[in-house]
């Protein structure tokens, strides 16, 4: 026998209050990393450092409000500015599923300004010589299963063709991922020339310009002297950063996020404190014990350790083991509703992180009270205790 | 003549009990010689169990030494009094005091986890304690799976593993019916007699009292001079 095997009898002392307290632990940090990765989703905090060194200029009324496509040449004359494209809210579904995130782009100017748009070079040589083609980001391309070299139709809310209908095709030319998990994430990229040109109604204009400065202006001033540009004009803009604007993008499932993120939270915390209180009874059930180890020569600090140990042992495996499931859960609904979420379905290092403190709090945090209070008595006291 | 082993000089005890002041022990002075086995008798509350915790370094006096192999034990940290209660003295309780989620061996084996020996030294170890006690067979049976008097010697069994030289034993055999209370002192007579352990216990029971070299009788905190009769 060693102390090792000491532990683990202790731990297993209850077998059936050690699984059940094992399932809550479970479930805990499996709600846990669901909660994670449906808050970073929502939130779309998770853009990375890209999107804050880039600008984002819309209409100053509304999204929804359009801008002269001129402004192009405009922003991109400004002093500071290193380069300039657009993108414009196309408002389409696939079938019978959600609406999600496409927009009509200047193909090359585009992915200038979105360097973590990662593209294979032949599929984009492929996507730039094809008025027709789309690329689309991977949690999309997996939801609906498309494969370069795909027609796909799809249907959008706002844009009716020339010829009046609301359905438009695409080629899938290329399949890219987004090394920042960023906004680009979930979307279909696809020509601006074929989409002005068979559009019925609003030619010439664009929903959204995105820049960049080249460093020799403060991003403040860059931002100012744009919206200067088009002050008082019919289309007065209003620029952020992107990082900003995704925000307040996001403000708009604020409420969802906040509502999910409260519920989980109080069903995480329940199911905390009743792990806890497990926990912390087993110990006190051993009060007696710890009098008997003590008489054998035992020392506080080696009690104090075993204990410990055998509550971390209680929480890390099994809190790791469902965090593992609850990443797991996640890519696999991604799998079926990337395209819901831009920012991706998935939590990242501050999540493992703070993961991982909350099991060590949880089990410190109901194994040192008693411990302590145990440790404090004298031996003849503990050897009292029943 | 054998050298002392133990020795008390004026030792006494108190306890506080919320405001009150109770005088457990009170000038205990005394010898224990290697090698001796000692009964300590008195009714409860005479501060019997106070004494022997104070012999095994369980507990402080508020007065006078404790003094054992020439160490003075009532001066230790209570970090040194817990090495030198592990290699020193072998506690035998009335309850067994047995850990129920260990095995029998694994009780036994229990103090020989705060020592430097391999673990084939340690079950090595282990199996010689055990056959002496006659529990060999036993070894892997958890204390549920063990009567009384063969949970008692597994106890017996973790206090020699160690080979310390004193055993301090609290009624040994209060919670044993009579013939397997005989078989216990036995046991204990001959640890004393064929190895040479030291031994103070504790009983009420005249019959237990009678294995002991001498008896010492305890009376609201202190050792009496009249001999004890055991009849």
């Amino acid at each position: 026998m060693n102390r090792f095997t000491l532990i683990w009898r202790n731990l297993w002392r209850k077998p059936i209050r050690t699984v059940f307290t094992m399932l809550a632990i479970l479930v805990v940090f499996f709600l846990f990393t669901l909660l994670e990765g449906l808050r970073i989703a929502f939130s779309l905090s998770d853009v990375g450092p890209a999107a804050e060194e880039r600008l984002l200029s819309s209409h100053k009324v509304s999204l929804i409000m359009m801008l002269p496509v001129a402004y192009e040449s405009r922003i991109a004359r400004l002093g500071g500015i290193e380069a300039v494209s657009h993108g414009t809210w196309f408002g389409a579904r696939y079938q019978d599923n959600p609406e999600f995130a496409q927009y009509p782009v200047v193909a090359e100017q585009y992915l200038a300004l979105n360097p973590e748009i990662k593209l294979d070079e032949e599929q984009r040589q492929a996507w730039l010589g094809n008025r027709m083609g789309a690329i689309v980001g991977r949690p999309v391309a997996n939801q609906y299963g498309w494969e370069v070299g795909d027609r796909v139709p799809l249907k959008s809310s706002i844009w009716t063709r020339n010829n009046g209908s609301d359905v438009w095709e695409f080629d899938i030319e290329g399949i890219f991922d987004d090394t920042d998990a960023g906004m680009n994430a979930g979307v279909v990229l696809f020509h601006y020339d074929y989409f002005d040109e068979a559009r019925a109604f609003g030619k010439g204009t664009v929903g959204w310009y995105v820049s960049k400065g080249d460093g020799s202006v403060p991003l403040n001033e860059l931002m100012d002297s744009i919206d200067a540009e088009f002050a008082n004009s019919p289309a007065e803009t209003k620029t952020n950063t992107e990082a900003a604007f995704a925000q307040e993008y996001a403000q708009q499932f604020g409420n969802i996020g906040l509502i999910v993120t409260l519920i989980l939270a109080a069903v995480v915390f329940m199911i905390l404190l009743v792990t806890g209180h497990t926990m912390a009874q087993s110990v006190r059930e051993r009060i007696h014990e710890m009098g008997v180890l003590k008489t054998l020569g035992f020392t506080s600090g080696s009690i104090f350790g075993l204990t410990v140990v055998e509550g971390l042992l209680l929480v890390l495996p099994v809190g790791i083991l469902a965090m593992a499931l609850g990443w797991g859960a996640l890519a696999l609904v991604a799998g079926f509703m990337g395209a819901m979420f831009p920012a991706g379905l998935h939590i990242g290092t501050y999540s493992i992180v703070l993961g991982l403190a909350l099991m060590l709090a949880i089990s410190l945090g109901s194994v040192l009270p008693p411990v302590i209070r145990a440790l404090r008595l004298d031996i003849v006291a503990l050897l009292r205790t029943s | 003549m054998a050298r002392q082993l133990i020795r008390l000089a004026g030792v006494g005890k108190n306890y506080r009990k919320g405001r009150e002041l109770v005088r457990v022990l009170e000038g205990i002075t005394l010898g224990i010689e290697e090698g001796d086995f000692v009964g300590l008798m008195g009714p409860s509350g005479s501060g019997k169990t106070t004494l022997l915790n104070l012999l095994g370094g369980l507990d402080k006096p508020t007065r006078g030494d404790v003094e054992v192999d020439g160490k003075t034990i009532s001066k230790l940290s209570s970090g040194a009094l817990a090495k030198w209660r592990a290699s020193n003295i072998g506690f035998i309780f009335q309850f067994y005091n047995l850990l129920p989620v260990l095995t029998a061996a694994r009780n036994v084996g229990l103090p020989l986890l705060l020592t430097s020996l391999s673990a084939s030294q340690r079950r090595k170890h282990v199996n010689t304690a055990l056959q002496l006690v006659g529990l060999a067979d036993r070894a892997k049976h958890y204390p549920r799976e063990l009567s009384g008097g063969q949970e008692q010697r597994v106890a017996i069994a973790r206090a020699i593993v160690s080979d310390p030289p004193i055993l301090l034993c609290d009624e040994p055999t209060g919670d044993l019916d009579r013939a397997t209370a005989d078989e216990i002192m036995s046991l204990l007579q001959r640890l004393n007699r064929d190895y040479g352990k030291t031994i103070v216990m504790v009983t009420h029971d005249p019959r237990a009292a009678s294995f002991a070299h001498r008896v010492l009788h305890l009376d609201k905190g202190e050792l009496s001079k009249k001999p004890v009769d055991l009849h």
